[in-house]
Formats: structure tokens, C-alpha cells, sequence
């Protein structure tokens, strides 16, 4: 058998237990000393990456969801610790009716991520003394995540984190986002409001500043918005989440 | 030319304390690291591998290179590996005979190779290749393994040195590893050291093993066990002097406890000075 062909039986055995497979590669004790390393060792990276959600669901549930990742989903990446990045996915197609669950796994891999990001210097206050509002435009760390939530699944994180009893799960008046970025060399992250994510994007994708002031002016009046987008600048240079102007 | 005797050890995340916030500097002459842990573009790993480096030379030991894959080394892997050699300047960088990749399917296991010419073509070609990447030399280690191919047309020790005549790259003996693999595959560890290229050992591996149904298995949890020092110090008469660490993953033990077995490897190799 060419070497090709053997690691895609060996492949095979892997990832599906493909009894032809283990035949062509003489079968024997050693087959399943591999298969046995190969699924032990994904587990214990999920257990590793997700170990909030592992409380948050029970180990029996979790072993069992991390087993049905493990066969649905096998590795691609180079690294062992980016296992995890579809594992929301699959807790998502498990618990439809529970959306806290695949919430408190995403917001566990983002910060999980934000872990490693790379080392940039964020925008400071002192460099916008002459800045022209009106056409500013702000480019955001590119280390800055946003995702979607429509539940506490934030809260019931950090509870778990902090040892204490989670709160009841909510809905969301409204959906939201948690925003997660790394402060110095620790993850952290808020809960935003839409209209706040909203603005983020906008300016993402290159609206000006003064645009944006004026946009949120016929909901809000100028001095409202004024206010408005004050708040959310000064949270967002507090936080270092501005790379640069633009 | 004949290389210092160093004793080092594994850098793992319960010791991180130890080698960077004691006073004195570990009694090492080298820490290992995985480089696959420290191939990020920045946060606290890159920090602690900057504060570990300031204080003592690294070994970047590689897992994920996959050397026998049959479609060859990943190129985004090489680039990233060669920016944190770029930024280490360690003392060896290493990786595994083995493969663990093929095609997009990356099994992050440390797949045997069956010891064919096909496959020393394959081996060959994937470590020069590495090498021209990185800009240096590359140590391969001999893996412990659960499956030999009926197919093999050579033992593992006459394809490394096979290997190491063809692409100039240099040995990661892993004591334990010979250990295992003759124990469950029935061949002479004796045979094995006798038959390396010695000259090309730059370090080795001492390590503790488990005893499955019918294998054993390379869990690196243990203690290195007396047959494993026995070869360790047969090991040390064919290549000389040569750097050695102590390899735990798990049920890591306190830091006092791997310097006492470091000393054992020292006590062993001072005998061999001495005859």
C-alpha cells in the first residue's frame, strides 16, 4: 500500500471507525490505542477551552455533546487548541430551545481567543486633542469581538467563573451583544445594547463620526445624541478598543 | 565534535511560577517548550516565553509538523514556526517521526510511519524543506508506537539514520519511546542504540510510561522507571555527552520532584564521565 493511501485509511479509522480501513492497516490492539488517544485527546480540548459551559451543563451532558463534536466534526487546523471554534455550532443544534447554552459557549471561545491576540497599542485620549469630529473616521482594535446574544448567557459566565449562584436565564428585552477584548493580558467583555453594536459596525465600515452623531439625532435630538455617542466614545477609549484614526 | 553534557527540563503551565517569579533561576541548563503553545501572535504565552528566555537558553519542541505526511509540510505551519525561532533563537528545534496530518484531516496524534523507501523519500523531502524554512538544522525524535507495518523495509533505527545521512538533520533520542516501541513490537532496545547514528544524537528524552491491556503506552505521567534509566545510561556510552531533560505531561508533580530525577540523569551521566 502506497503511503498515501495508508494515512487516508488511517484517516478513515479515525474519524469513523472504518472497519475496512483497520483490515487494510492490519488491524490488532495498537488500531485501537490510536483511536482511543485520538478521541480522548479532542475531548480533553474541549474540556480544556470550555470549562464554564462543562458546569453549566453537567459533565454527562457535556461529554455527550463533546462526543457528537468529535464524530461530526473532525480537526482541520494546525493547532489542537483552535478545536473548539465550531464546538457553539453543535451545542447550538443540541439545545435549540436553550440559546444561554451555545451564547455561553460563544462568549467562552472569544475569550478564550482574545487570549492570544496580537500585542497593539490602542488609541489614547490625549491623540484625538485635535481631531475634527465632523469627519473622523475610527478604526477599532482589530483584536475586538462582537457577538449577538438575546440572553443573560454573560452573567450566568461570570457566575460560574466567580463560583456563585447563577442567576435565572433570561431573555433579553431586546437582542444585544457582548463586546470581549483583551484588557493587558486578561480577556474581558461588557453586555451592549443593539444600538450601540449598531454604531460600532457603522463605523467599521468606515461611516464618519459626524454621520453617526446625526443619524442617532432624529431619534434622539442632537444634545441626545451628543450625549449618546459620548458615552459610548468614552467607554470605548476607556476600554481600548479604538486602534487609530482613519 | 563532541557537544556539552545540559540537563533541562519541559516547561509546563503548574511550574510557570517557578521559573519566573523565584529569585534564583531553576538549577536548568535548558527548558523545552511546545512550540505549537507559543505559535500565537501575541498575549501572555508570547510574555512568558520572553520572560523564560531572558532567564535561560529554549528548546522548541514541535508536535504538529508532521514529517511523514505523504502531501507534504504545511507552509503556513513553517512560517509560523520559523517567526517564533526568528524570535527564540532556541537552543533546538525539534518534532516527531511521525505524521499527523493528511490532507485537511489533522489528527494531533502522533501517527506511526511505516519504515518503507516510499516513505523515507516522503521523510527526506518534508524535513529539507523544513529545514530550508526554518534556516537550520532540525532534530527528529523516534516515537513511541502501538502498530508496526508488516510492509517495513527497514527498522525504525536504520530509516533515521537513513534520514539523518540524506538531509543532515540530527536526533531527539527519546529513551522511553525505544523502550515502549520494543516492548510492544518485540525488537532489541540494545540493537536499536547500537544501530543510531550516534554522532548525530543532540538530545535526549527521559520519560515515565503506563502499561495498557496489551501495549504500553507513552502517557508521560510517571516517574522515569529503572529500565529506562539502565538505557538511558547505555544511551549516554554510544553518544557521549548530550543534552537531556526529564518529559512530564501529566500528573505533573512539583517542580522539587523533576529536579530530583534531573540530578538522577546528572548522577548517571557523571558516572559515565568517570569510566
Amino acid at each position: 500500500m502506497r503511503l498515501a493511501a495508508l494515512q487516508a485509511d488511517f484517516g478513515r479509522w479515525l474519524r469513523a471507525e472504518c472497519p475496512d480501513a483497520a483490515t487494510r492497516l492490519g488491524g490488532g490492539a495498537g488500531l485501537d490505542v490510536y483511536l482511543n488517544n485520538y478521541r480522548s485527546q479532542l475531548v480533553a480540548a474541549l474540556q480544556s477551552s470550555f470549562p464554564q459551559l462543562q458546569r453549566w451543563l453537567g459533565e454527562t451532558a457535556f461529554l455527550a455533546a463533546a462526543a457528537r463534536h468529535v464524530e461530526a466534526s473532525p480537526p482541520s487546523a494546525w493547532t489542537l487548541d483552535a478545536y473548539g471554534e465550531d464546538f457553539p455550532a453543535t451545542i447550538a443544534a443540541l439545545y435549540p430551545d436553550d440559546p444561554e447554552c451555545a451564547e455561553l459557549a460563544r462568549i467562552e471561545w472569544a475569550l478564550a481567543a482574545a487570549f492570544t491576540t496580537p500585542d497593539l497599542a490602542p488609541l489614547s485620549a490625549e491623540s484625538l486633542g485635535e481631531v475634527q469630529w465632523e469627519t473622523a473616521r475610527f478604526a477599532f482594535m482589530p483584536t475586538l469581538a462582537m457577538l449577538p446574544v438575546t440572553s443573560n448567557a454573560a452573567a450566568l459566565w461570570q457566575s460560574l467563573v466567580d463560583g456563585t449562584v447563577p442567576p435565572a436565564v433570561q431573555r433579553l428585552p431586546a437582542p444585544g451583544a457582548v463586546l470581549l477584548w483583551r484588557d493587558g493580558f486578561n480577556p474581558s467583555f461588557r453586555t451592549i445594547e443593539q444600538a450601540e453594536a449598531t454604531a460600532i459596525l457603522q463605523l467599521e465600515a468606515g461611516m464618519q463620526f459626524g454621520a453617526l452623531c446625526t443619524a442617532l439625532a432624529d431619534a434622539h435630538g442632537e444634545a441626545g445624541s451628543a450625549a449618546i455617542v459620548g458615552g459610548w466614545l468614552g467607554a470605548w477609549l476607556r476600554d481600548g478598543l479604538l486602534a487609530a484614526l482613519r | 565534535m563532541a557537544h556539552p553534557h545540559r540537563f533541562g527540563l519541559g516547561l509546563r503551565k503548574p511550574h510557570y511560577a517557578d521559573f519566573l517569579e523565584a529569585a534564583a533561576p531553576v538549577p536548568v541548563d535548558f527548558v523545552e517548550v511546545i512550540s505549537e503553545n507559543f505559535m500565537v501572535p501575541g498575549g501572555r504565552p508570547r510574555d512568558i516565553l520572553r520572560r523564560v528566555r531572558e532567564r535561560h537558553p529554549v528548546a522548541l519542541h514541535g508536535v504538529s509538523m508532521s514529517v511523514g505526511s505523504a502531501d507534504g509540510v504545511d507552509r503556513d505551519y513553517l512560517q509560523r514556526l520559523r517567526a517564533l525561532v526568528d524570535a527564540v533563537e532556541p537552543l533546538f528545534v525539534s518534532d516527531h517521526l511521525c505524521w499527523t496530518r493528511f490532507g485537511d484531516f489533522q489528527s494531533h496524534d502522533l501517527l506511526p510511519l511505516p519504515y518503507t523507501e516510499e516513505a523515507l523519500r516522503t521523510v527526506c523531502d518534508n524535513v529539507d524543506a523544513a529545514q530550508t524554512a526554518l534556516g537550520r538544522t532540525m532534530l527528529i525524535e523516534n516515537p513511541s508506537s502501538y502498530l508496526a507495518f508488516d510492509r517495513a523495509d527497514m527498522t525504525e533505527w536504520a530509516f533515521l539514520d537513513a534520514l539523518c545521512a540524506r538531509t543532515g538533520c540530527e536526533l531527539l533520542l527519546d529513551v522511553n519511546n525505544i523502550f515502549v516501541s520494543a516492548t510492544n513490537h518485540g525488537f532489541d532496545a540494545h540493537a536499536y542504540l547500537a544501530g543510531i547514528p550516534a554522532a548525530r544524537v543532540r538530545q535526549i528524552h527521559l520519560a515515565g510510561h503506563s502499561r495498557g491491556e496489551t501495549l504500553l503506552i507513552d502517557t508521560h505521567d510517571k516517574p522515569v522507571p529503572d529500565p529506562v534509566w539502565a538505557l538511558y545510561a547505555e544511551a549516554l556510552a554510544r553518544v557521549g555527552p548530550v543534552a537531556t531533560m526529564i518529559e512530564r505531561d501529566d500528573a505533573i508533580p512539583p517542580l522539587a520532584e523533576l529536579l530530583a530525577e534531573l540530578d538522577h540523569a546528572r548522577a548517571i551521566a557523571a558516572l559515565r564521565v568517570a569510566a
